[in-house]
């Protein structure tokens, strides 16, 4: 293992690491909101979109990140939609990330007795005030478990941007083997920076799951 | 002057099926207390949901303060105001502590200032003696206690009505007993109910009149007194006959449990 080379491009992987983070987290968020928002068309039953999110959901769900990112970044620019590598990262993650969160936010509504809705609406609440105040609070603790798998599981698949040129870390991986055929050295890095990524993600992710599990259920 | 509420000729049906109400009415004046008994599946619990709204109706009117309730309408917000109800598992919000569950629909609702609202919600607590839980969440109370803050809960909005759908079915005997004496209060204090229940010595204690209800029809109503002692219809009399025998099943179950 040579110490002296990690040393020297230690600071090429910090930089790699605060991309992947960076176009990680903006795309979660994204992910979480296109989730939410498809969690509503599908739970108020709106037509037309509704049949939209599901066609997007199914199309979502059942192609790989890599396709999709090519779809992007290769595809789009021949019907003249040109779009900068970095956003279409974003993008690519939001429309991947969304399907599975709505699924998780759908599945957490369905968990919810019928009942505890009629009681809200039984106090006066409207409609909207009732999956605002009772059915989204509680659908979100119970898809916990499937929300925190779900940024890992983003975080993780963001290893596939170095195919669109984003310098991220799989990508200064493998120009740091194609320059300098350190091959163990970069991708001990490698592994190390997304351990180092993920690793806080799980362990953040297992507290909170628990303090969601306690915080009011088990009635 | 019309009665406070007014069940004229109510029919019900689920899917266009067998109808559950073939034609209920009756009528609820201004601090009475209405109770409706009959075996499970005779219409009792669809009737509650009906008044407030959670049932639509296929022929008849529930008129309110002389006004029918119209069904079509996307929220019944103003009508469930007015109306309110105890569910028999509570259905206290889970994530919320109970102060929350009491105070949200008057914040939310009726635009009630949330330092009033709070400061009589624990009134409301104090009287059933439950102060000292208001910060608890749900989760941490028996289910007599729960179900004493659902009845807290609904009657924070000061409804007109009050409807108690089969509240002490699930809880244990010893439970029941403290949840109806919050239903004796209420009727002492000339609270307007329609409570659903199978404590007879109960409802004989709080009605002022009782209807017993069969496959979707009103078969006999009369005063309590009455109508315990000496039901004139035979369906009636079986019915009672039969509770009598189930109440002694019922003992043993609980300890088979």
């Amino acid at each position: 293992m040579d110490f002296g080379f990690i040393k020297q491009v230690f600071p090429l992987y910090v930089h790699a690491a605060i991309l992947t983070l960076k176009i990680g987290i903006l795309g979660i968020i994204l992910a979480i909101a296109v989730g939410l928002l498809c969690t509503l068309i599908l739970h108020k039953k709106i037509p037309v979109l509704r049949q939209l999110v599901s066609i997007y959901i199914e199309l979502s769900r059942n192609t790989p990140l890599l396709i999709q990112l090519f779809f992007i970044y290769y595809g789009l620019p021949k019907l003249g939609i040109r779009i900068d590598a970095f956003i279409c990262g974003v993008i690519g993650l939001a429309f991947l990330g969304g399907s599975y969160m709505c699924e998780a936010f759908r599945s957490g509504i369905e968990t919810i007795d019928k009942i505890q809705e009629e009681s809200a609406l039984s106090l006066g609440l409207s409609h909207n005030q009732a999956l605002f105040y009772i059915l989204l609070p509680q659908a979100i603790s119970i898809s916990t478990p499937a929300f925190v798998a779900n940024i890992i599981f983003l975080l993780k698949e963001t290893s596939v941007f170095s195919a669109i040129s984003l310098m991220d870390l799989m990508f200064t991986a493998k120009d740091l083997i194609g320059i300098y055929y350190k091959t163990v050295e970069s991708l001990a890095l490698l592994v190390f920076f997304y351990l180092i990524i993920l690793l806080p993600v799980s362990i953040l992710g297992s507290y909170v799951e628990r303090k969601v599990r306690y915080a009011g259920f088990g009635s | 002057m019309p009665a406070l509420l007014e069940i004229k000729n109510v029919v019900k049906n689920y899917d266009g099926k067998t109808p559950v109400l073939e034609g209920v009415s009756l009528e609820l004046n201004r601090g009475e207390v209405i109770v409706l008994i009959g075996p499970s599946g005779c219409g009792k619990s669809t009737l509650l949901r009906c008044i407030n709204g959670l049932e639509a109706i296929q022929g008849g009117e529930i008129c309110l303060e002389g006004k029918a309730i119209d069904y079509n309408k996307k929220d019944l917000t103003g009508l469930r105001q007015k109306i309110g109800m105890v569910f028999q598992s509570y259905e206290l919000f889970p994530h919320m502590t109970i102060l929350d569950n009491i105070i949200l629909a008057p914040t939310k609702v009726a635009g009630v200032n949330k330092e009033r609202a709070k400061k009589e919600a624990m009134e409301l607590l104090n009287k059933v003696g439950l102060a000292h839980k208001a910060k608890a969440y749900p989760r941490e109370l028996s289910g007599g206690q729960k179900q004493r803050v659902a009845i807290v809960r609904a009657l924070a909005m000061h409804p007109e009505i009050l409807l108690f759908d089969e509240v002490t079915a699930a809880l244990d005997p010893e439970m029941v007993r403290e949840v109806l004496d919050v239903m004796l209060d209420l009727a002492k204090q000339g609270s307007t109910m329609i409570i659903v229940t199978h404590e007879m010595q109960f409802a004989e204690a709080v009605a002022d009149r009782v209807y017993f209800l069969d496959k979707g029809n009103i078969v006999e109503t009369g005063r309590p007194k009455s109508f315990f002692s000496a039901p004139k219809t035979e369906r009636a009399r079986q019915f009672l006959n039969i509770f009598e025998f189930e109440s002694i099943k019922d003992e043993k179950e609980e300890y088979n449990i």
